[in-house]
């Protein structure tokens, strides 16, 4: 598994905490503000199960748009607080609220690169053995990338 | 569990669409078999779950995969239809888990398979096994190194 980098979304500092989880799975949206109150640097990886959460694919690419805009752990604790209204105009009033540009957060959130980047953790995860969300990892070495 | 170099054992079993798949139908390409305990528990949901968003990419390795437990068709087919993967299904339930005995992989006190994996080469031989301890899932990282390690 890749030590947590600098193109990782990273809250705190600390330890590290690395957690793969499913912006649709409704176990990590349990987790999440235990996961979210732990000490330490936590450490967010994507890893969208479509097959079993169809709308996850979206949520993620929708994170990884806000966080373009600086607002990724934002757009994450918005999408775990409240999972009932996910669909395209929710997404739009969340992003709105979080003062990300609706245009820009568009074009972003089904651009390539996001996708990329989201595949990238999950095949990240496929390749530490991750078989369920949410997945968290204690205690890994930081590399400092300079 | 069966060894490597093997003979993999022929089977004939029903799929959740209740046709009739072999393990002869394979041949020439290669077939994982993932034995797991039981349709709907939580841990085989996950398994199949993640395995499913790699289909592709084993399947780009030349590898097929099929799940096998001692659930019936009918099951299977609830069970494909809830996780929202299409994973062959094949119904080791009448007798009940006959293939995984006949691969090791069969727990007579739980009366289920234990979760394991098996890969067949090309022409019918177990390439390599994996079996799980209880609760343990595989990653599919396992499968991807077996892909890699076989292909070497």
């Amino acid at each position: 598994m890749p030590p947590p980098g600098p193109e990782d979304h990273v809250r705190g500092e600390g330890e590290s905490l690395i957690v793969y989880a499913d912006l649709g799975c409704p176990r990590c949206a349990a987790a999440w503000a235990e996961i979210a109150a732990r000490p330490g640097r936590l450490v967010f990886r994507h890893f969208p199960v479509a097959s079993r959460h169809p709308r996850s694919p979206a949520l993620h690419a929708a994170a990884e748009a806000a966080g373009v805009q600086g607002r990724f752990f934002e757009m994450v604790d918005s999408l775990y607080v409240d999972r009932g209204t996910v669909d395209d105009p929710h997404l739009w009033q969340r992003a709105e609220r979080l003062g990300i540009d609706l245009e820009r957060f568009e074009a972003d959130r089904r651009s390539a690169t996001v996708a990329a980047r989201v595949r990238r953790d999950f095949e990240s995860g496929i390749r530490a053995g991750v078989t369920s969300t949410p997945a968290v990892f204690q205690g890994v070495p930081v590399v400092r990338h300079t | 569990m069966i060894a490597v170099g093997e003979t993999a054992p022929d089977f004939t079993l029903r799929n959740q669409d209740g046709e009739r798949v072999s393990l002869s139908d394979f041949r020439g390409r290669k077939l994982l078999l993932v034995f797991y305990p039981q349709d709907f528990s939580p841990v085989c949901s996950d398994q199949l779950s993640v395995y499913q968003e790699v289909k592709p990419e084993i399947a780009a390795r030349g590898a097929e995969m099929v799940g096998i437990s001692v659930d019936h068709q009918h099951a299977h087919k609830a069970f494909q239809e809830k996780l929202g993967i299409d994973i062959p299904l094949l119904a080791d339930f009448e007798p009940k888990g006959e293939v995984a005995r006949a691969y090791g992989a069969y727990v007579e006190e739980r009366g289920h398979a234990n979760r394991s994996l098996v890969l067949i080469d090309e022409e019918g031989t177990v390439e390599w096994v994996h079996e799980s301890p209880p609760l343990e899932v595989p990653g599919a990282n396992l499968i991807f190194d077996a892909l890699a390690s076989v292909a070497a």
